[in-house]
């Protein structure tokens, strides 16, 4: 028997540097971990506070819901609908969305199923750019170079309307969802890629009836976080949408947009006045709106690790 | 006795490689493979890993054309006709099936995934895949175990279920040819001898080449056997001489005999 295993458990039980380090470090990690949690949380609960005395006195979901009226700072009568917003904010998304998703998905599987070395490189890169680029830039781009290119091609008079907003965010969301697509594309293995091709099948058939669906999921992901990302945007949708309370008949109407709506308002409201609690009903309701679309995204995402 | 046949007509060759070398980014895997390889025959190629014979393989059914860096030089006819000048190699895969070393269920369901090839084929009557779906996982042994849940997933079934799938899949297009990629790896004895009692009656339909790290399993199985080592082929011989002391080189007998490898 040698003297070292011959130590009594309680002389071995030490607690080192290393154990305190560990325990450290766990304390940090916790912090940060559960800070994300908190943060949405007080988030939540100020937007709620805020516009809470407001949904108890004055609102009115019938109207919120139904009406195009939004004249909170009328003098005979206040009305807070916001069909008109809403309306708004869908519309120039699913316009986004027209835009963004073919691209996005065409660019995702160029990269990740075509494009090799430099150029796949090159392209990463360029996407991620692409995403960088401040959302006030967008709305530059939108009220300036989009506007009069929509006046001269579809001889309408004004070029602030959902077709150039809903361009501008489809390209502002198309880059966010080319990565996450991208990565849903990576993360089918090359094993299934080389079993169908050594079976004779094309580069298109082995992407179309192996990758594309074994990817699925996570595809459904990025356009859902599109989407989350289309109804939350603000300055470049402010910029470039027009700006105006309307129902849209076509893609040349102006619009008004949730974002564009408390942003532009915010700042000329009495902190307390209905005004401003019904400014945050709206964003209480853009709040549920991205949190039922980022939930459901997550669960498809879920979806796949099952499977 | 050597790579080439002898006294044999031409006509019932299905492979006929020469000079065959293969490289990757520069760096040779395989060196001079001269063999062919007959109609109905098993076709055994044992060595040690790293000798050439996965290499081998992936040149005959072309995976260079999708795999960078990799380079082939010589000649390969795959039913008299050079495979360097075959212009859709899709159509050459469709007639050579391989099974990989790991069973590679694809996500899909166990009937689309025997129906996968056939469909890519352009055959899609129902009633078709049908009995071809039946008659694949028939003849891979797999049939009576999946056939009230052909619906389910691939990919969920055991790792010798998998393993018979994929040769189902690859039968379902009717190949000339069949490669085996050390498919025993990952399944059980069992499983091993059933899938080998497979092969033995496939032999009567089609034609095989079983790369196997088991020299025990060339031995049951296969009518030729050649040794791969360190990128070389030592020799070709029957099987029952490569077994039974009669392997013209003595490397072969040391290593079927287990003194090395």
């Amino acid at each position: 028997m040698s003297s070292k295993s011959s130590k009594s458990g309680e002389v071995l039980d030490k607690r080192d540097l290393s154990w305190y380090v560990d325990r450290l470090a766990q304390a940090l990690m916790f912090v940060g971990g559960i800070s994300a949690i908190i943060f949405i949380v007080g988030i939540f609960v100020f937007v709620f506070k805020e516009g809470f005395a407001f949904i108890l006195d004055r609102f009115d979901i019938v109207e919120f819901f139904t009406s195009i009226n939004w004249r909170p700072t009328s003098v005979a009568k206040e009305t807070y609908g916001a069909l008109a917003l809403i309306v708004g904010t869908a519309s120039i998304t699913g316009m986004a969305m027209l835009i963004a998703i073919p691209f996005s998905l065409g660019a995702a599987i160029y990269i990740g199923e075509f494009a090799t070395g430099k150029t796949r490189e090159t392209l990463k890169v360029m996407v991620e750019l692409l995403a960088a680029i401040p959302s006030v830039v967008w709305g530059f781009i939108g009220l300036t170079i989009m506007n009069g290119v929509i006046i001269e091609l579809f001889n309408v008079p004004i070029g602030l309307n959902v077709l150039n907003a809903g361009v501008i965010l489809g390209l502002m969301a198309a880059p966010i969802m080319t990565t996450i697509a991208e990565d849903a594309l990576k993360a089918v293995p090359d094993k299934y890629r080389e079993a169908a091709e050594a079976m004779g099948a094309t580069k298109w058939q082995v992407i179309r009836k192996v990758v594309l669906p074994a990817a699925k999921n996570g595809l459904v992901s990025a356009v859902l976080l599109g989407i989350g990302r289309g109804f939350g945007e603000t300055m470049a949708v402010l910029m470039a949408s027009g700006h105006s309370i309307n129902i849209p008949g076509s893609p040349f109407d102006s619009v008004r947009a949730l974002t564009a709506t408390i942003a532009a308002e915010l700042g000329e409201t009495a902190v307390g006045s209905n005004h401003y609690g019904a400014l945050f009903t709206l964003g209480i309701f853009l709040f549920l709106i991205t949190f039922v679309i980022n939930l459901t995204a997550d669960r498809v995402v879920r979806g796949i690790r099952r499977s | 006795m050597n790579g080439t046949l002898q006294g044999s007509a031409q006509d019932s060759l299905i492979l006929d490689v020469s000079d065959l070398s293969v490289a990757y980014g520069g760096k040779t895997a395989l060196r001079n493979v001269t063999l062919n390889v007959v109609k109905n025959e098993i076709f055994g190629i044992i060595g040690p890993s790293g000798s050439g014979k996965t290499s081998f393989l992936k040149a005959i059914n072309r995976m260079d054309a999708m795999t960078p860096g990799m380079s082939t030089t010589g000649n390969i006819r795959f039913q008299g006709y050079d495979t360097a000048k075959w212009r859709n190699l899709y159509s050459l895969r469709r007639r050579i099936g391989v099974v990989f070393p790991l069973p590679t269920g694809l996500p899909l369901s166990i009937y689309e995934n025997v129906a996968f090839t056939p469909k890519i084929a352009g055959i899609h009557r129902k009633l078709e895949l049908d009995a071809i779906v039946e008659k694949s996982l028939r003849r891979a042994a797999l049939w009576d175990e999946v056939k009230d849940r052909l619906s389910s997933l691939g990919s969920l079934l055991s790792g010798g279920q998998q393993q018979r799938l994929t040769i189902a899949r690859a039968l379902s297009q009717d190949p000339d040819l069949l490669m085996l990629d050390e498919f025993s790896i990952a399944v059980d004895p069992v499983t091993t001898m059933r899938i080998e009692e497979v092969l033995r009656e496939l032999k009567n339909e089609i034609t095989i080449i079983l790369v196997t790290n088991l020299v025990q399993q060339a031995e049951r199985l296969a009518d030729r056997t050649s040794f791969f080592l360190n990128g070389e082929m030592v020799e070709v011989g029957r099987t029952v001489d490569i077994f039974n002391g009669k392997a013209s080189d003595s490397r072969t007998t040391d290593y079927v005999e287990g003194r090395f490898g």
